[in-house]
């Protein structure tokens, strides 16, 4: 399977990483290898095995319902750009 | 040309848990910004949820109540898209393998009868936090509160054909978490929102019309009206001869109108893979049936064990059984006053009015079970008329104590001596010959006339079956 440009850019947009020009060309050859690879694993018959969630093979370990995480707002907005009335402030995203 | 609406609804019900659902922040709504946002709700680098306990024991619950098979094994996977309010670039959610499957709820229809609603599946995720588009200067601001919060999003399959049934399934499920006591149900706060998917079709066709989603609906009213109103757009589009398009609307209750979100250019592509942070959730038989064992009676089972065990119609059953709160209120002054009829009288009557009047729910009601059982073996027993007991429960309403204290404090113990009555009866009779005289001659309708007259006289303490009595055999007998 091949991966042409087209798919690269919906891809990249998608993930909102910056792919241009004959960089693109290089991503779809990359990528196409990868699918290609995936495709020769496809004619392995798995039809009794089931699907992988996680390599290891154990359950997931559950935490009692219990409050752990005092307020420390002050702490970490220490680092974040820009704060405000106790809010994270972005650049404008309008619906 | 007749058409037929296909309605499917998809239910996020906020967990009632004390933390979120992968990291020890609190879930109090309320709070003032990102004071309960830690670094698991932050996606800080090296950070790694771990699941609560409660979520999973509560999405179990559900799935029991609605005859699902509940997943031996679930999987938690990352739906991937970018907003601001959700850090880590994916939210956390199920896809494949969601720990409740196909289930199903049974509603009661308007014109009598009853329809089973398909639920197609119900998985745990995350919920996201808030963006407030205020002006910061020309900032968004986040607040990550929210972010975190436990959500069982229950599906249901395309089953609904009105927007009534709609709202009958949406109060169905409603009722079923409240009384689960896995979700609070308020809609104000978004503790229970519901999407809409709505298409058309024309009758008898078995192709589904292409759907539109409806968001932003925050009270049963508002999703008749925005189903209403979206049946109507999408009939008046196809018969102009346009074509429905599959997309997310927001209702406008302000407006009572749907309107398109602007449309995104890339169609949601979520990506959804399996969370490596996350290993699958192994449920057996034994951690199964020790939480089913926890649950408390469903809805539909009260309502027959209350029509069977106090012999209350259908009608009365269900309203008494509509929250678990007044199930349980009921059930106490009934048991505690021995007139389970007396009871249901009550509590669907002269309660339900003060609670609707003052805008309170039965469980913070300032005449509580204990108090009105107080007062209804007070009537029962003779001691209050059903006038005087209806004077007792406003004063108790006002906050002016127990039925009993009130009935001392005012003197209001009904008069029950025949001697006491008698006189009050000679007295009235003498000053109302006419009546009197009318009532001998046969005209049985000044009785209620005289009736009144001896109530008043004895300030509606007289024990009015004796007054009766009394006035036949005085009257009438002699």
């Amino acid at each position: 399977m091949s991966l042409d440009r087209a798919d690269v850019a919906k891809i990249a947009h998608l993930a909102r990483l910056a792919v241009d020009g004959d960089e693109a060309d290089a991503v779809a050859r990359d990528l196409s290898r990868i699918l290609d690879l995936v495709a020769q694993m496809s004619v392995v018959n798995t039809g009794g095995v089931p699907p992988m969630a996680h390599p290891l093979d154990m359950p997931q370990r559950l935490r009692p319902d219990v409050v752990t995480e005092p307020d420390r707002r002050d702490d970490l907005q220490a680092t974040a750009p820009a704060t405000e009335a106790g809010l994270y402030l972005v650049p404008r995203v309008i619906e | 040309m007749e058409w037929e609406t296909v309605i499917g609804l998809e239910i996020h019900a906020q967990l009632a848990t004390r933390s979120k659902i992968f990291s020890g922040a609190p879930t109090a709504f309320g709070a003032a910004p990102n004071t309960q946002a830690c670094e698991i709700d932050l996606a800080l680098p090296g950070v790694l949820p771990v699941l609560n306990a409660e979520a999973v024991r509560m999405a179990v619950t559900f799935g029991a109540a609605i005859g699902a098979a509940v997943a031996r094994r679930s999987v938690f996977a990352r739906k991937n898209y970018f907003y601001p309010d959700l850090p880590k670039g994916y939210q956390i959610s199920q896809y494949e393998q969601p720990i409740v499957g196909r289930g199903q709820v049974e509603i009661a229809l308007d014109g009598g009868g009853t329809k089973t609603v398909g639920v197609t599946r119900a998985h745990l995720e995350e919920d996201a936090g808030k963006s407030l588009h205020e002006d910061f200067h020309g900032m968004t601001g986040i607040d990550l509160n929210r972010a975190g919060t436990p959500l069982l999003e229950i599906v249901s399959e395309p089953d609904m054909r009105s927007p009534a049934e709609a709202v009958a399934y949406a109060r169905k499920i409603h009722q079923l978490v409240r009384y689960l006591g896995i979700c609070d149900g308020n809609m104000q706060e978004g503790s229970f929102r519901c999407d809409a998917n709505v298409s058309v079709r024309r009758r008898g066709s078995d192709r589904l019309g292409t759907r539109t989603e409806l968001k932003n609906i925050n009270s049963f009213r508002f999703l008749e009206r925005a189903i209403q109103y979206e049946v109507e757009r999408q009939v008046d589009l196809i018969e102009n001869g346009g074509a429905v398009v599959q997309e997310t609307r927001l209702y406008d209750p302000a407006r009572d109108e749907t309107r398109s979100m602007r449309s995104k250019e890339e169609a949601n592509d979520y990506r959804y893979f399996p969370d490596p942070d996350l290993l699958p959730v192994v449920l057996d038989e034994d951690d199964i049936a020790a939480i089913v064992a926890t649950m408390p009676e469903l809805p539909d089972a009260k309502r027959e064990r209350f029509e069977r065990a106090y012999q209350l119609s259908a009608y009365d059953a269900g309203l008494l059984t509509a929250t678990r709160e007044t199930a349980d209120y009921f059930e106490a002054v009934a048991q505690g006053c021995g007139d389970a009829k007396l009871a249901a009288n009550w509590v669907m009557g002269d309660l339900a009015a003060a609670l609707n009047r003052d805008g309170r729910e039965i469980a913070d009601s300032p005449v509580d079970a204990m108090g009105l059982t107080g007062l209804l073996q007070r009537l029962r027993d003779g001691t209050l008329s059903g006038k005087l007991a209806k004077d007792v429960f406003a004063a108790m309403w006002a906050g002016e104590g127990s039925a009993d204290a009130i009935i001392e404090a005012r003197g209001l113990r009904q008069v029950s001596d025949v001697g006491a009555i008698e006189a009050i009866v000679d007295q009235v009779i003498a000053a109302n010959p006419d009546q009197a005289g009318q009532l001998r001659a046969g005209k049985d309708k000044v009785m209620g006339f005289l009736v009144g007259q001896v109530m008043k006289a004895s300030q509606g303490k007289a024990n009015p079956a004796q007054v009766n009595e009394i006035l036949r055999r005085k009257l009438l007998d002699s």
